[in-house]
């Protein structure tokens, strides 16, 4: 089973980066389903519309666990339209790659760094992220 | 780092006096059972021979053994064998809601053929209640499948009040019905009669009582119709064609005499190192749960849930500290799905995501039980830490 997965997403899991609550976030992202198996809660403050902060909750897997902290490693620090190219793919990769039954976790961690976007736009422009309709449905299948 | 096993459930280590009782038959007694030189005689003897022991420790007659490549083959082979050889009586099959995949899959291949397959549901414990077997039973019914003992939550079946009740409709409905038990978990492990239990067929693995991988058997009751699995043969009174795997079943003989001869004593010791893991767990992790019967239960079966997290991510923890256990989570499985049996016993699916497996065996020391019981705690509080679902308490 260890042997699945890359070096790189099992150092993220023993050591994942940005694990926490936040006080007072600019926005919150909340994804996936106890279902599923795995539900991803991400926390930004933006600054000048710069992310300057990110942590992340996760129920799930050693796979969702450790694509949640890598995507909060690679939108720390980046401009909300940075953050907003963030693919599951790039974060799979960054990981040095996932089980193909694995790769519905990257898309999940995708969904919540562009759900907890959609949350702070709305919370300051009154408008979400054009096109972003998080899936409320229960559907395990990505 | 010493790595502890706790996955007795998934496979045994082959007993080293079983591994002594192999080795003769790769290359010095390594003829062919079906030849008439010395050789083959040999060999052939050693085969009637291991067909004896396996059948003593079920009660059963040597000739109502037939030799398999595992549990998963015997599960088929009655499966299929029975509908196949029964067609013209009936085409309606029985399964519990708690059966292996080697039992499901087929119910479900042969519904594609034309059969039909009652899923018998099960109460919170995994137990399948007689009653419903004598329900779902019919003129058209020609097979009852409830396997003796779940391989996840450990629960033990009353099959021989099953049995009752399938004799009793039998005879009330004039029909021809076939009972099944996948004794995979239970077949040297817990004492078997087959006679008493009630059952016309019943499948065994023997990697699961110490004895090597890739051999298994079916015992077939005398006057059960049943068709041939693998054509080509006269081996296994032609109910399965194909060279015998010798060294394998001398081994599954050494075992299941092993295993007769140990049984006793082995189930005591391993049922209060169980019950110390149990309660240790059960007190040392707050909203942790048992799965499976609390008393009806296989002595080296634990099977609990932690609420608020994710069984494979509690076993990659482990893992990292060298302790092999298992979950009925999704996750860890290839599919998405947690195990169907968990959501038989009526679990939630977030509950049945966060169950994990412990079984022991007879190499199971009570230091390695204190060493899960000092590490595992402190994985369950790290993993809640990062769970949106745990709000402190």
């Amino acid at each position: 089973m260890a042997s699945n997965y890359s070096e790189k997403v099992m150092e993220h899991f023993r050591h994942p980066r940005n694990v926490g609550e936040m006080e007072n976030p600019d926005g919150i992202g909340k994804v996936g389903n106890p279902t599923c198996g795995d539900i991803m809660e991400m926390y930004i403050k933006v600054k000048d519309d710069i992310i300057t902060d990110v942590k992340f909750k996760t129920f799930g897997c050693g796979a969702a666990i450790a694509t949640s902290s890598m995507s909060t490693e690679m939108i720390k620090g980046k401009t909300i339209e940075e953050a907003l190219k963030l693919t599951n793919k790039a974060v799979a990769e960054a990981l040095g790659g996932l089980p193909p039954v694995k790769m519905h976790c990257s898309v999940l961690a995708e969904e919540a760094v562009k759900a907890a976007i959609d949350d702070y736009l709305k919370k300051t422009t009154g408008k979400g992220l054009p096109g972003f309709k998080p899936s409320e449905e229960p559907i395990c299948e990505h | 780092m010493n790595r502890i096993y706790f996955d007795y459930a998934a496979t045994t280590p082959t007993d080293p006096r079983v591994v002594t009782a192999m080795l003769p038959y790769f290359n010095e007694k390594f003829g062919n059972p079906s030849s008439i030189h010395s050789f083959g005689q040999e060999t052939k003897s050693a085969v009637e021979k291991a067909r004896e022991q396996v059948a003593k420790l079920i009660g059963a007659k040597p000739a109502e053994i037939i030799f398999t490549s595992g549990g998963t083959e015997a599960d088929n082979h009655a499966l299929m064998g029975v509908a196949f050889a029964n067609e013209k009586q009936g085409d309606h099959l029985i399964i519990s809601g708690v059966e292996h995949h080697a039992i499901t899959e087929c119910a479900d291949f042969l519904k594609k053929r034309g059969f039909r397959a009652t899923v018998l549901p099960v109460d919170k414990y995994g137990l399948v209640d007689p009653a419903e077997v004598a329900k779902a039973i019919e003129a058209k019914t020609i097979l009852v499948s409830v396997m003796h003992a779940n391989n996840e939550i450990g629960t033990v079946q009353p099959l021989a009040a099953i049995a009752k009740v399938i004799k009793e409709r039998k005879a009330a409905l004039g029909a021809k019905i076939y009972f099944h038990t996948d004794a995979v978990q239970t077949a040297g492990h817990l004492p078997i009669e087959v006679d008493a239990l009630g059952v016309d067929l019943l499948s065994i693995s023997a990697h699961k009582l110490y004895g090597p991988k890739g051999v298994g058997a079916l015992y077939l009751r005398k006057g059960t119709r049943l068709t041939s699995f693998l054509h080509g043969g006269a081996q296994e009174g032609g109910k399965r064609g194909s060279t015998e795997n010798v060294p394998g079943i001398v081994g599954f003989g050494a075992a299941a005499e092993i295993a007769r001869q140990e049984m006793a004593g082995e189930n005591d010791r391993v049922a209060k190192l169980r019950d110390k893991l149990k309660d240790g767990l059960l007190a040392g992790i707050p909203e942790s749960q048992l799965n499976g019967h609390p008393t009806d239960r296989l002595p080296n079966n634990l099977n609990i849930t932690i609420k608020y997290i994710e069984g494979e991510s509690m076993l990659l923890s482990l893992d990292m500290e060298g302790i092999a256990a298992s979950t009925g989570s999704a996750c860890s499985s290839g599919s998405l799905e947690p195990s169907h049996v968990l959501l038989a016993i009526g679990l939630p699916h977030e509950l049945a995501h966060g169950s994990i497996r412990f079984s022991l065996g007879k190499y199971t020391t009570e230091a390695e039980v204190d060493r899960v019981l000092e590490i595992f705690p402190p994985i369950v509080k790290r993993l809640r830490k990062m769970s949106p679902l745990y709000v402190c308490k």
